[in-house]
């Protein structure tokens, strides 16, 4: 279903914009969007186990201040990047414990992280700090040249140049790569389906629920490092009001990907191409430069529905 | 987020309102805590000064930071009363800001028509996006988070497209700048805009049967179901007056400001809003609810905030309401009351009272004395759960064993409503 939908927005985009399936613009769809790829990811684990993770954006940009704030302050990488991916899975932590060990439903205990992340955030700094260490600006910087390809431009002429990517999608692919099979081939992972699926029963059987509800929000917590690390390379800066409003694309991905919003049914796959529908139709917007923004808002919040009321009829029928 | 909706049922309303009044000690003990820390921080914090026939001061300022807040909040008891939640009213509050603000500008500003047309249709938007989000949720049976969420991403779009990605200012119209900063008999109007909607909030719920209803929806919608309660259009009316009352807030904000930007407008106010019902004591699971707690919970916020800018500084604001959501949840969570009541009882004798008096009974322990006592067999089936429920039943609540009747159709609703 998200496949078809994004070959279908793909040849829509083919059809209107020239050059919008071109090697480069499709590898940009990662390249523009990586940042959204781990969060998704880490959304996904939540989503599954039953839960929801509303602090994702804010303790990205808090991830990405604390790496600009340190690095500023002159510390080496070497220490920032552990120090910003534990700080961040503590959070996830202490989101853990006060959702499985204090039954705080977990919508109000990562919004509670959400305002806590947001406020560190602006008690670290209130505006952009930029960054100019070698390592982190070579992270986005750096082309890892994938094929050649030939593009026309406007006056018919051939050219010939690299289809690139950066360090950060490889980063972000990797992880992708970790979270698929600690999902789908790990005891853990099919633990996480059983608590999501039903949480008394997963109980019944023995299974660790306590322990693997705390650790599938350290996870998303873990990945939301992951993703301020890449946004402080992607925007060489750390931000505090950075990712406003992203723990919702994080949501729309993994809902368009094909998880079910009450747990225990999805697949890891299906929020990256989630993702992808996303980066695509951000896309639109940036091949027409008229476009509004509100639309694309717009759009998201309908596939969403969409995809929703999907859900609801497939289980209605399920059911009977 | 089903396992923290415990089952309880309460239908007793005179015994109700006698725990509703001794909760809101709490709340109100905080924020008079509160007001106290001001005073002490500002010496002149309570003064209030009359200029032109207008009152200035601190609390006046207070009340009408909170005004948009309280209204927003009042949406949203009534929505978590009913089990639910409303993410989007930051959304619909921008979406009815940024059409009032445009046809306003569109249309001159000044007369007094205008404002009135660009008002109505605004709140009728509103009320639109609330019938949305009820119909989502009470027709087609989303989960309210997930509905809600559809028009929290959606909204914000709309309101882009309504001011096309623009920063309004409709600052010329001064029967427009009224509602949100204008002054009617000496008092900021918002005040008595909110205060107005307040008491008419409290008069439809507490003197009809509707806040009744809503409760017992709130509480078990299969056990009011059966008691020939049709949820349906109790719900959907929830998310519609939720609506309507964002985008009263959203019209407060604008108004207050003279600026409309789509990004902005009611940013995190579902926060607030959420924030302020839980300090005011409505548990997020459903059910019973508190419209003053809402009210005092909305005045904590504001006066938190204002003591944080004054004393500590204005950045760490959210760490603080953090922290508050924080405490607040975990003093609703059931354990750490019973770790902190134990705290509290240490060294008494009557420290195990959380405890069944009599070593607590298990199941096996009940089943097995009944046939002891009683030789006929059939009779253990019919005794052993008697004495099993109240035993199951004291953990969560003193006065549970007298409700076991409700318990038991919360307990059977509970378990339908996993597998919904």
């Amino acid at each position: 279903m998200t496949v078809l939908l994004l070959v279908i927005m793909l040849i829509a985009g083919r059809l209107l914009y020239p050059n919008f399936t071109s090697g480069q613009a499709i590898v940009d769809l990662l390249g523009k969007n990586v940042f959204l790829i781990p969060l998704a990811i880490g959304m996904t684990f939540v989503i599954l186990s039953g839960g929801i993770d509303l602090s994702v954006g804010a303790v990205m940009a808090l991830g990405s201040v604390i790496a600009a704030s340190l690095l500023q302050a002159g510390w080496s990488p070497a220490l920032v990047v552990p120090i910003v991916l534990l700080a961040a899975s503590t959070l996830g932590l202490v989101v853990g414990i006060m959702i499985s060990r204090f039954e705080i439903q977990p919508f109000i205990a990562t919004l509670a992280a959400m305002f806590l992340a947001r406020g560190l955030c602006l008690v670290i700094t209130d505006r952009s700090i930029a960054i100019d260490d070698g390592f982190f600006q070579s992270m986005n910087l750096a082309h890892i040249n994938l094929w050649e390809q030939e593009t026309v431009n406007l006056r018919g002429r051939v050219r010939v140049s690299d289809v690139y990517t950066t360090p950060s999608v490889v980063i972000a692919m990797a992880v992708l790569v970790v979270a698929f099979v600690v999902l789908h081939y790990s005891r853990f992972g099919r633990t996480v389906y059983a608590v999501g699926g039903n949480e008394p029963s997963a109980r019944l059987m023995g299974l660790r629920v306590d322990r693997t509800k705390i650790s599938v929000y350290v996870i998303s917590g873990l990945c939301a490092g992951i993703a301020g690390l890449l946004f402080a390379f992607y925007t060489a800066s750390g931000d505090p009001v950075a990712g406003i409003g992203y723990e919702l694309n994080a949501i729309a991905a993994v809902v368009i990907g094909g998880t079910l919003l009450s747990g225990g049914s999805g697949y890891v796959l299906g929020s990256m191409l989630g993702v992808l529908v996303l980066a695509t139709i951000y896309a639109y917007k940036e091949f027409d430069g008229d476009l509004n923004t509100g639309w694309t808002r717009v759009m998201v919040g309908v596939l969403v529905l969409f995809f929703i009321v999907l859900q609801r009829l497939v289980a209605t029928r399920r059911r009977r | 987020m089903n396992t923290a909706r415990t089952n309880t049922a309460r239908t007793n309303t005179s015994r109700m309102k006698t725990i509703t009044s001794s909760r809101l000690i709490w709340p109100a003990v905080v924020l008079i805590a509160l007001l106290l820390a001001n005073l002490l921080w500002n010496h002149s914090f309570f003064d209030i000064t009359a200029r032109d026939g207008n009152l200035y001061g601190a609390p006046v300022d207070i009340l009408r930071r909170a005004a948009p807040v309280v209204l927003v909040a009042l949406g949203m008891t009534l929505v978590i009363a009913t089990r639910g939640i409303d993410l989007s009213v930051g959304a619909v509050a921008a979406i009815s800001g940024s059409w009032a603000s445009m046809y306003i500008i569109s249309e001159g500003g000044g007369s007094v028509g205008v404002v009135l047309i660009a008002v109505a249709v605004a709140l009728l938007m509103a009320l639109l996006a609330g019938a949305w989000n009820g119909f989502l949720v009470a027709v087609l049976g989303i989960q309210p988070i997930v509905a809600t969420l559809v028009l929290m991403v959606a909204g914000r779009g709309l309101a882009q497209v309504i001011t096309n990605e623009k920063i309004l200012y409709p600052d010329n119209s001064p029967a427009y700048k009224l509602i949100g900063g204008g002054y009617l008999l000496a008092v900021p109007f918002s005040i008595l805009l909110a205060g107005g909607i307040f008491a008419l909030t409290a008069v439809l719920t507490r003197k009809t049967a509707l806040g009744t209803l809503i409760e017992s929806v709130g509480v078990n919608p299969e056990a009011s179901r059966l008691a020939g309660v049709r949820a349906r259009p109790i719900i959907f009316l929830a998310y519609v007056f939720s609506g309507f009352c964002a985008g009263l807030a959203g019209l407060m904000l604008t108004s207050n400001s003279t600026s409309a930007d789509p990004n902005s407008i009611g940013l995190f106010i579902e926060l607030d809003a959420i924030l302020a019902v839980v300090i005011g004591g409505t548990s997020l699971a459903g059910g019973r609810f508190s419209l003053a707690g809402t009210l005092i919970g909305a005045f904590i916020i504001e006066t938190m905030d204002a003591f944080v800018v004054i004393a500590i500084s204005a950045r760490s604001t959210d760490v603080f309401k953090a922290c508050v959501v924080i405490i607040v949840c975990l003093l609703q969570s059931s354990r750490v009351r019973g770790w902190l009541l134990n705290v509290l009882r240490w060294g008494r004798p009557a420290t195990r009272r959380r405890r069944p008096p009599s070593s607590a009974p298990t199941p096996a322990a009940a089943d097995a004395r009944p046939p002891a006592t009683v030789p006929d067999a059939a009779g253990a089936p019919v005794t052993a759960p008697v004495k099993v429920t109240p035993s199951c039943a004291h953990h969560r609540r003193r006065a549970a064993p007298r409700r076991a009747p409700g318990n038991a159709w919360a307990s059977a609703s509970s378990s339908t409503r996993r597998s919904a």
